[in-house]
């Protein structure tokens, strides 16, 4: 599936939730399920520092795609992130560096994307797309 | 305790009827920055209809107008604090413009190598980064008071620290994150037993606890505007006259200037040396009305009022499993801040949003207190005088929620 295949079927997974509850519910669930990144990878390295929570994010490239690991410090910034994961892991580094990411913001969840939140959400899809760019001009 | 009409003080606010993700908002973020009575805000309103001028400058009339009601806030300001003189009152951007204006122009003319600079552990950056800027460009060591495990000053570790290398004591009144409220007066009387001068950062305190500098014998006392229900962009430096005219300006520019040729310039007098450039005019001129606003329920009345919540929050959130309050001072103003066993801050926080419950989460600008505690945030809870404790129940209903959720 393509990244926008994959945010058009999570938009759609979003609109069944009634409310915010059932929404931040399923968000909070994905953060508790997903054992995100190897415990090597939480290491001051890896660490994308946000002013409130700390996210963890590793990439892995194979067979010209991008694989992505990460992790949080807060569980609703942990399940945004593996929502963030599933979209743009297992592309090529073209895709991810071209990637326009709408889905956020269609299941309204834009502010959490916003600098003053600090969660460190917004630098870690700017960390994954530089890891991007990065690999598109070794490849060159 | 006396009548306090919370209904018609909530009525003066526009903004307290806001609808928060389809909730009513309950604002806690006092510490952060509190609301505006509707008096404010028409000030702000009528000087740009009526009397936008730059001031200290034209003989015109508008400039006279808006020079004149500029330095009515100056009046206030004096007699709400209880300053001797007029030109003791430094209006400036806000608490932090006010501290780094003392830790260069004092420390630059004070401050040598070897000497020390004394602060505490429950600072905010903003009375911390100041100090080592300048501890560093003179060689200078900044030294912090402990605190306890209850967030208060270890007294006799101060009483310790004060030597003849010390050349300031900067120190907060209240405690931003903790609420713990300082023993001020101790502090002040054990510095200037030898000779030292005291700086208090009043951010928290101006807004609850009524202060008269003289009384307290304080050197420097810093303040802002928006945590007092005037608006941003403006604050306030108090300082004796004897430490400000032995003071060197801190920027250069217009209004700060007597005469100037490219040779020398002759400094202006108290108060206006250490005011350089056009200042926020409106800003200024719309905090006399905050003062006012303050003044016509009583800053006791407002403290008292405030503290009965405060106390109520307390028993209230101490009832919740898991969580635990840091910062159980005796002394305690207007701030609750806890952690929930388990959860982290933000992801309270962000539910707490969605409640239409505004809180602060996270390190409140004293991350070296964070790691005193050895925690990455707090969920605070600040209160002003228009908080109710209906709101305080909507708190602790949406922690309880919170916990629901995130558990």
């Amino acid at each position: 599936m393509s990244i926008n295949d994959l945010q058009d079927e999570l938009i759609e997974d979003f609109s069944f939730f009634e409310d915010w509850m059932a929404k931040y519910e399923y968000i909070i669930q994905l953060g508790k399920e997903l054992p995100l990144i190897d415990e090597i990878y939480k290491s001051p390295q890896y660490l994308i520092k946000g002013c409130q929570s700390q996210v963890w994010l590793h990439a892995d490239y194979a067979d010209n795609k991008v694989i992505f690991t990460a992790d949080s410090d807060a569980i609703i910034t942990k399940g945004l992130v593996s929502l963030m994961v599933k979209v743009l892991s297992n592309h090529t580094p073209e895709e991810i560096a071209n990637a326009d990411l709408y889905f956020i913001d269609q299941i309204g969840l834009k502010e959490h994307l916003s600098p003053t939140r600090a969660n460190g959400l917004l630098s870690m899809v700017k960390q994954m797309k530089m890891y991007a760019v990065a690999l598109q001009s070794d490849n060159k | 305790m006396e009548h306090y009409d919370i209904y018609s003080i909530r009525s003066d606010f526009p903004i307290l009827k806001s609808v928060v993700n389809g909730k009513p908002l309950v604002y806690l973020d006092n510490g952060a920055s509190t609301q505006k009575p509707q008096v404010v805000i028409d000030a702000i309103n009528h000087y740009y209809n009526s009397q936008n001028s730059n001031v200290h400058r034209g003989v015109h009339y508008l400039s006279q107008i808006a020079t004149d009601a500029y330095e009515i806030t100056r009046r206030k300001l004096k007699s709400f604090i209880n300053a001797k003189e007029e030109y003791e009152i430094i209006l400036t951007k806000g608490t932090t413009d006010s501290i780094n204006l003392v830790a260069s122009s004092f420390g630059n003319a004070f401050l040598n190598e070897g000497d020390e600079v004394l602060i505490s552990a429950m600072e905010h950056h903003s009375n911390i980064v100041p100090w080592q800027i300048l501890c560093e460009s003179r060689k200078a060591t900044l030294k912090v008071v402990p605190i306890n495990d209850a967030g208060e000053l270890d007294m006799d570790a101060y009483g310790k620290l004060l030597n003849e290398r010390v050349k300031i004591v900067s120190i907060t009144y209240v405690s931003n994150t903790l609420g713990t409220i300082n023993p001020v007066k101790e502090i002040i009387r054990l510095a200037h037993a030898q000779n030292i001068p005291v700086l208090l950062d009043a951010a928290q305190a101006i807004q609850h606890i009524p202060i008269d500098v003289q009384a307290l014998d304080v050197d420097f006392l810093a303040f802002s505007g928006h945590k007092m229900y005037g608006p941003t962009g403006v604050g306030v430096l108090y300082g004796k006259e004897k430490w400000l005219n032995a003071m060197p300006p801190y920027q250069g520019g217009g209004d700060m200037i007597k005469d100037v040729s490219f040779e020398k310039t002759i400094y202006n007098d108290l108060p206006f040396k250490f005011e350089a450039g056009t200042p926020n005019i409106e800003a200024g001129i719309a905090l006399a009305f905050a003062i006012d606003y303050i003044n016509s329920i009583g800053l006791d009345k407002i403290g008292q009022y405030e503290h009965e919540l405060l106390d109520y929050a307390t028993d209230e959130l101490s009832d919740i499993n898991g969580l635990r309050i840091i910062g159980t001072a005796k002394e305690k103003s207007s701030v609750v801040s806890f952690i929930i066993e388990k959860l982290h801050p933000y992801d309270v926080g962000v539910i707490l949003d969605k409640l239409g419950i505004a809180v602060r989460t996270g390190h409140h600008c004293t991350q070296p207190l964070m790691a005193r505690y050895n925690i990455p945030g707090t969920v605070r809870a600040s209160i002003g005088l228009y908080n109710t404790k209906e709101e305080i129940d909507a708190l602790v209903k949406g922690v309880k929620k919170a916990i629901t959720m995130l558990s």
